[in-house]
């Protein structure tokens, strides 16, 4: 049977249905201090539906989704690995679930999650302090980039300038403009990296910060990066290093003593925190010692056994994120790494390397690989020579169960392919997944029209994004029932 | 190790395919001085059940368990009823990324169509978005938004307005050329000073942000105020921090507010320390290509058939770059995705009704508390499931730790966030107090000398 979508719950909704048990009311109507003009009188269309119809719905709609436990999702750049099912069972667990605003003796223990995590970030990363309150990682770089300018203005060297290398992610640009700078992109050689010769080009006293993703988004690690952090600070500039892609040398080698000033972590990525649909994320940002006045608050600190709260720091509060940021995402995150540990911890980067190595070898025969620096945890094709687009090799892995890698991004390659397996995907997935692969580039060349109709077998065929664009339906309302 | 399926065997041949010796060599472009630290300070690895006695041993040093609580401020403990739980943990929701691959991605992607129906219902307003981090960084975009899209480089704040969303707005503002100007609110009823407002509004006046109810759970004049506004050509904007307050107010939509920002933490998502929440913004249509954030779309497949997507990217960071509108990426989904299943079951009938309760559980309280003579209910006028007690005698440290000895939470210190305000605090009563602990906490604070 193929899964169809399931009717919108708006038009099963029917009068007087019932999906919730409450308690009866014990208070009188009458208690009411508010006079009628500032009463609500009814929430048109609202739905109502029954416990079983409910269910339902969501159920079907799960039918609907692929995810990491359903299968193989190499999207590159986004670290999609398996989520650890304790650290569900603990997070949810209820001994966590304060209020943040209970007095601090009473949640020693969530206090103690967080600094355990930021201590462990710590010494993985060889930066002197970090803020766990981003809530994802453009919040991350906001933050960081906040810190930087803080601490600029304060030793009275503001500057108006941040680089940022071509192969960037986009929030890089957009947190930059964010905070007040203005950014310039600057080109990364026929290698895939930036040369130390390019960054001195670009140079000069307004530049507060290079902001550059390593491994980049080519999954090519900057192997400048120490010179490029010196030549930086001798011209009184910063080293943002987004560390999206950490999960490459995670126990390998730390930001910090490869030059980074700033950096933050994605622990929806490295730290296997679930992804959600889009989110929930969590950001944490590391700074060097000079920084670390200018993180946010709430800051916790600990004098012996003590955990204690400051909620005002000496340059002000800074504060990005309502309470302690994303504190359940947190604890899975503490949860996954107390798991590896230092016996583990190395090897989740090194089979992510050797995943995308091996998908890189195989694959390499029949793919234009335009950078053919040594990758590390993902690898990068273009669309050179192929009979189709990429959208359309993507499209058509769908019909194989597979989730498609990331496309069109970084910019800078042609029709980008973009794979990132993960240390999580066992030898025979990564065969498989190779393996169709060179099958439909088979079916591309033998009948291009095929792969350009795929998908076939999943619940909706390619959707209109023009037309979603031009009607703009971002809600449903009585009139517009039409299309069910 | 459970979460890595490679066996030696097979990563000794991967690396035969690859064409190396060892694995280190595929890092060889980090340098050799700077990689491969030592491991020694790094905690041993735990096994499951370790695991579990680790955590369980940390839960232990967490106290607050058992005690009743009436803490809110912008946080608040709302039932969450199981089907909620049990439907929003599926991995199916729990598990995908951002559906960038719509074909597969249909449940989550109508779920999210679903949850912008009901915020946009429930404002009041043409349009929701599919969600921000939380209440005050959505506060923040909301600001930003109305500046950028009026041209203007001043906005105004109300000084009732929660003090983290306050601090949020300023850090986010803080290097953009705009200008924050602070409006006074009246010291005997909470509320705002309209005349003062009115005052404070000029041509450069990109909006007003308030916040209804405001920090002090007290009602605000929102139709007066964005009548205000609107003769000066500047934008309402709203801050909702209870959510559920939507359900039994008049919502922003009917008092012509223009943006509404908030926090819908209360739409089944645990308090959790503080997060993950969900922050959520609503507009006139008029916004929408300036808006942040992720919208949903109502499409059709190549065969006719209804689909969904993510729609309007093109404000969007991985688009526009430098010229987003925002440079939201991670959002809040499985939050907001989580919030629609809660309202959802809830239903329109369950929501007025928990919604009416919160505001009756505190006008009980209210009338009990004032038979008391130690303490004084300050703003008396249009709350809804929150108040200030002012308390005679002592400071308001010492009266909560002699409630504490009870186990009883009863509010949070308002000099936390205003230290001249020495002698009060915040109540908050939602539908998870039955009439009898509101009973426990009157008589607990009577006993109070």
């Amino acid at each position: 049977m193929k899964k169809q979508l399931p009717e919108l719950m708006f038009l099963k909704s029917r009068d007087g249905k019932e999906g919730c048990s409450l308690s009866a009311p014990e208070i009188a109507d009458d208690l009411c201090i508010l006079a009628a003009d500032k009463l609500r009188k009814d929430i048109a269309d609202f739905p109502q539906l029954s416990e079983v119809e409910i269910v339902r719905h969501y159920t079907n709609l799960a039918h609907l989704n692929h995810s990491v436990d359903a299968g193989f999702y190499p999207l590159g750049s986004c670290t999609m690995k398996y989520n650890p099912k304790i650290n569900e069972k603990i997070a949810n667990q209820p001994e966590w679930n304060a209020h943040p605003y209970s007095p601090i003796h009473l949640v020693q223990g969530n206090l103690e999650i967080m600094k355990s995590l930021e201590e462990l970030l710590m010494k993985i990363t060889a930066m002197a302090a970090f803020t766990l309150t981003p809530a994802a990682g453009a919040h991350g770089e906001l933050t960081g980039l906040r810190v930087i300018r803080d601490y600029l203005t304060a030793k009275g060297d503001a500057r108006k300038i941040v680089l940022i290398p071509d192969s960037a992610h986009g929030t890089n640009p957009a947190s930059s403009v964010l905070c007040g700078y203005q950014t310039k992109e600057i080109p990364s050689n026929e290698n895939g990296i930036l040369e130390v010769e390019t960054l001195k080009k670009h140079l000069d006293k307004d530049v507060a910060a290079l902001m550059i993703t390593n491994p980049n988004t080519l999954g090519i690690f900057e192997k400048n990066i120490v010179e490029i952090a010196r030549v930086l600070h001798e011209n009184g500039s910063l080293l943002y290093m987004d560390g999206a892609n950490m999960n490459a040398f995670m126990g390998i080698a730390k930001p910090g003593d490869l030059g980074a000033d700033v950096i933050h972590l994605n622990l929806h990525k490295t730290f296997a925190t679930p992804h959600g649909g889009g989110g929930p994320g969590s950001g944490p940002v590391g700074v060097g010692k000079d920084l670390v006045k200018f993180l946010p608050v709430p800051i916790i600190t600990h004098q012996g056994k003590e955990y204690k709260v400051r909620y005002h720091n000496e340059t002000g509060s800074n504060r990005i994120k309502n309470f302690y940021g994303n504190f359940l995402v947190i604890v899975r995150a503490l949860v996954y790494l107390l798991e590896l540990g230092k016996e583990n911890i190395r090897q989740v980067a090194e089979d992510a390397v050797l995943n995308a190595n091996y998908i890189r070898k195989k694959l390499e025969p029949y793919l234009d690989l335009p950078y053919k620096s040594k990758s590390l945890h993902e690898v990068v094709f273009s669309d050179k020579g192929l009979t189709v687009k990429t959208l359309d090799v993507a499209k058509r892995l769908l019909d194989y169960g597979i989730h498609p890698f990331t496309i069109y991004f970084p910019l800078i390659v042609h029709g980008a392919m973009m794979i990132e397996p993960t240390e999580t995907e066992s030898k025979e997935t990564l065969d498989q997944f190779i393996d169709i692969m060179i099958k439909i580039l088979d079916e591309a060349k033998k009948d291009p029209a095929f792969v350009q109709g795929a998908p076939y077998s999943t619940p909706v065929t390619r959707l209109d994004e023009v037309l979603a664009a031009k009607q703009l339906i971002l809600r449903w309302k009585p009139a517009a029932t039409q299309t069910n | 190790m459970r979460y890595l399926p490679l066996t030696e065997t097979e990563r000794e041949e991967m690396r035969k395919t690859i064409g190396i010796k060892e694995t280190k060599e595929l890092f060889s472009d980090i340098p050799k001085d700077k990689s491969y630290f030592s491991l020694a300070d790094l905690p041993a690895a735990l096994s499951e059940p370790e695991l579990l006695d680790k955590f369980n041993e940390i839960g232990r040093k967490n106290i607050f368990p058992g005690f009743l609580s009436f803490l809110g401020a912008g946080a608040y403990q709302h039932f969450i009823p199981e089907l909620v739980n049990f439907l929003s943990n599926k991995s199916e929701f729990l598990t995908p990324y951002t559906p960038y691959q719509p074909e597969v991605s249909q449940g989550s992607l109508q779920g999210m169509f679903e949850y912008q129906t009901m915020m946009a219902q429930l404002t009041d307003m043409d349009i929701a978005n599919s969600s921000l981090y939380d209440g005050g960084t959505a506060a923040a975009e909301g600001i930003v938004l109305a500046l950028k899209k009026s041209k203007k480089q001043h906005i105004l704040i109300a000084g009732n307005i929660h003090p983290e969303y306050i601090e949020i707005m300023q850090t986010y503002i803080k290097y953009l050329d705009y200008k924050m100007d602070l409006v006074p609110f009246d010291p005997q009823s909470g509320k705002l000073k309209l005349a003062e407002l009115q005052g404070k509004i000029d041509q450069d006046t990109a909006g007003f942000i308030f916040q209804s109810p405001n920090f002090f759970g007290v009602v605000e004049e929102g139709k007066q105020i964005s009548a205000m506004l609107h003769s000066k050509n500047s934008y309402s904007l709203q801050i909702v921090t209870e959510a559920l307050s939507l359900a039994f107010l008049v919502p922003p939509g009917e008092n012509d507010v223009d943006l509404v920002v908030g926090e819908a933490q209360s739409f089944g998502l645990p308090l959790g320390f503080g997060g993950p929440y969900l922050g959520f913004i609503a507009a006139k249509s008029e916004f929408l290509r300036q808006m942040p954030g992720r919208f949903v779309g109502q499409t059709l497949d190549s065969k006719g058939n209804r689909g969904y997507v993510l729609t309007l990217s093109t404000r969007e960071q991985h688009i526009k770059r430098e010229r987003a509108t925002s440079n939201i990426c991670t959002n809040e989904a499985w939050c907001a995705f989580r919030a629609g299943i809660y309202l959802a079951t809830m239903g329109k009938k369950g929501l007025r009704s928990i919604a009416k309760t919160n505001h009756l559980n505190t006008a009980y309280f209210v009338k009990e508390v004032s038979k008391l003579n130690n303490v004084k209910v300050k703003y008396q006028k249009d709350y809804y499931n929150e108040v200030v007690l002012e308390v005679q005698n002592g400071k308001t440290d010492d009266f909560l730790k002699k409630l504490e000895a009870k186990k009883i939470l009863a509010g949070i210190p308002l000099h936390w966030f205003y230290p001249d305000q020495k002698n009060t605090i915040l109540v908050n009563f939602t539908e998870i107090h039955r009439k009898k602990d509101i009973d426990q906490l009157v008589q607990a604070i009577g006993e109070i000398k």
